[in-house]
């Protein structure tokens, strides 16, 4: 395997365990909110953060939404402070007013969410217009369908805005398929308006083709991927899904099992120091 | 001779863009008469961002403006469009700061004016916002008024909405206060109403009713001059809150805090509850002089 390929499995693989984490601790009722975990939704943020951090070596504004640990901790987001922003701590990323939905980080140019799904798009859309930064928006399949995200689509492309619209696509709008509500993809749509998209599956490589367009002009990705759990708390529902975490591991063979035990471990004894400070 | 509002404003929009280098936007500002005349003939690469028709887009862009620094000036024509501009300005912009800790400063210029020009364009709509944490609002109708409120502005990170009024931009005359010694009622007037109280009070104290008139700039932080507190405190027949807006807003909230302070009976008179149309009879205009004056003579009499 390329070293590259293995640098996104540890990514990954860093987020799935934390999350895991999260699940178990929402079951132990350490967490007490609504938290929404972006367990098997992963590889789309480490690849990302990969190609732009560490290859493209740009800092990106970052616009995210309710499912939004994958993203702060990929992009660089401390995941003591997120540890502490669940826990309803004050040493937390938003000092506990932020829940696990609204994380925002100085540090890592990352803006909190309001909880209105899509409001990062005209918001995001505003603060690249203003500033002329990379930016970088992540919607999900059901947020792309709010008018205001539709209309801002039009604007960036009109604009032409170092602009990466990134659709987590995870054909669900809580519990409602995309089938149900709309007859469009996400891609369609951006081509009616003028802007340059593709409509590919969260495999690293599939991702890593486009990136010689990031925030050379308006872009959308629809990746489509999956969730693991439930819209929001720590549940499983009860079909089964394919997941690239799992697939890849099993891919990569004894290297693969080695990397998810180490940060398995890694991950829970952080877990652990926080989770004693209390 | 005096500055008018209107010539106020376009100084104050030219100084924001090519002396601050910050960001005015809206739609369809360089046309039609460059908003009644209150914007610069500027474009573009000056910072006058015309912005596509998508109303409830262009509040989260102006919001995503101020993240970046840019202090918008978030021009919106008629204040009825605030139904679809306000909900990202609101929950995003108003709330940054306390939850992220990330200063997201916009001027707001939301204009009223009214006329046989229907429901959605016509009178104020700052009650909107009202209930909200985080905004500011005012109503200036002076020049001075306005420039004093702009450099609050920019002292600080609020977000502001400026409810202006179109009836206002000819005025170059500052409005005063009226204290009467020992008065029956103050009026407390908002926005476009302040100038039809004004020569209300003018006529009622000729006939020796005994008016004073307090002058409503800032309306969230409600403020006003102690001395007018005190005017009410010892008026007779107690207030009345008059606003361009429906009663059911601002003016009660107003009214209700006064009475609390005062321990006085507030009335209210604003717009009529109901939808305006476009004919002169089926129209809902701000209280005139003729309907205040009468107000005030049920007050007296009932009393
Ligand atoms: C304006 C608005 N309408 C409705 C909701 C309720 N809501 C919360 S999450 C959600 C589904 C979001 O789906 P998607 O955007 O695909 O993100 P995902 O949860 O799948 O990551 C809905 C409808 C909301 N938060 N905001
Ligand atoms: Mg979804």
């Amino acid at each position: 395997m390329r070293d590259k390929n293995l640098e996104i499995f540890k990514k990954v693989s860093f987020v799935r365990h934390f999350e895991l984490q999260v699940f178990k601790n929402i079951k132990n009722k350490n967490i007490k909110i609504p938290a929404y975990l972006s367990a098997g939704q992963e590889f789309i943020s480490s690849s990302l953060s990969y190609f732009i951090i560490k290859e493209l070596k740009i800092k990106p504004l970052i616009f995210a939404q309710h499912r939004c640990h994958a993203t702060y901790l990929n992009f660089g987001g401390n995941p003591k402070k997120l540890i502490d922003e669940l826990l309803g701590k004050k040493s937390g990323t938003n000092s506990g007013l932020g829940g696990s939905a609204s994380i925002s980080s100085k540090k890592i140019n990352m803006f909190g969410h309001d909880g209105h799904m899509g409001t990062q798009m005209p918001i995001g859309l505003g603060a690249c217009f203003a500033s002329k930064k990379p930016t970088i928006i992540f919607l999900g399949d059901a947020s792309i369908e709010e008018d205001y995200v539709m209309s801002s689509i039009g604007w960036a492309s009109f604009k032409k805005l170092p602009i990466l619209i990134i659709v987590e696509d995870n054909n669900l709008s809580i519990l409602t398929q995309k089938k149900v509500r709309r007859h469009w993809e996400a891609n369609d749509l951006a081509k009616g308006l003028k802007m340059k998209s593709v409509n590919i599956k969260d495999d690293p490589k599939d991702i890593e083709k486009s990136k010689k367009l990031f925030f050379k002009e308006p872009f959308l990705m629809n990746i489509n991927t999956t969730r693991l759990f439930w819209h929001a708390g720590a549940g499983e529902d009860d079909y089964k899904r394919f997941d690239r975490y799992e697939y890849t591991k099993k891919k990569i063979g004894s290297i693969g099992k080695e990397i998810d035990q180490k940060i398995k471990m890694e991950v829970s004894n952080l877990w652990q120091k926080q989770l004693e400070k209390q | 001779m005096a500055k008018t509002v209107r010539e106020t404003i376009k100084e104050i929009v030219y100084y924001h863009l090519k002396k601050k280098k910050f960001l005015a936007m809206g739609q369809c500002l360089s046309a039609v008469g460059w908003v009644g005349g209150t914007l610069p003939e500027l474009y573009e690469k000056d910072g006058m961002i015309e912005l596509s028709m998508a109303d409830v887009a262009g509040g989260g862009i102006a919001t995503g403006a101020a993240l970046a620094g840019k202090r918008p000036i978030y021009i919106i024509r008629y204040q009825g469009f605030n139904w679809y501009n306000a909900p990202m300005i609101l929950n995003y912009a108003c709330k940054s700061k306390e939850l992220w800790n990330v200063s997201c400063p916009i001027f707001i210029r939301s204009i009223a004016m009214e006329g046989k020009i229907g429901p959605v364009a016509g009178s104020s709509h700052h009650s909107l916002y009202y209930r909200m944490p985080g905004i500011k609002i005012v109503s200036p109708m002076t020049p001075k008024e306005y420039k004093g409120i702009y450099e609050k502005f920019m002292k600080g990170d609020d977000v502001y909405y400026v409810s202006e009024h179109r009836g206002s931009f000819n005025n170059h005359k500052e409005l005063i206060d009226v204290e009467i010694n020992r008065p029956n009622l103050v009026i407390f007037a908002i926005s476009i109403t302040r100038f039809e109280a004004k020569k209300a009070v003018e006529i009622l104290n000729k006939k020796n009713f005994r008016i004073s008139l307090c002058n409503i700039l800032w309306i969230k932080p409600f403020k006003v001059k102690k001395k007018m507190i005190n005017q009410l405190k010892k008026a007779k027949y107690g207030g009345l809150v008059i606003d361009d807006d429906y009663e059911d807003g601002i003016a009660k909230n107003i009214a209700n805090d006064l009475s609390i302070i005062s321990n006085k009976k507030i009335h209210t008179l604003g717009l009529k509850n109901k939808s305006a149309g476009f004919s002169k009879k089926g129209d809902n205009l701000p209280p005139d002089c003729k309907e205040i004056i009468s107000k005030i003579e049920k007050i007296l009499v009932k009393k």
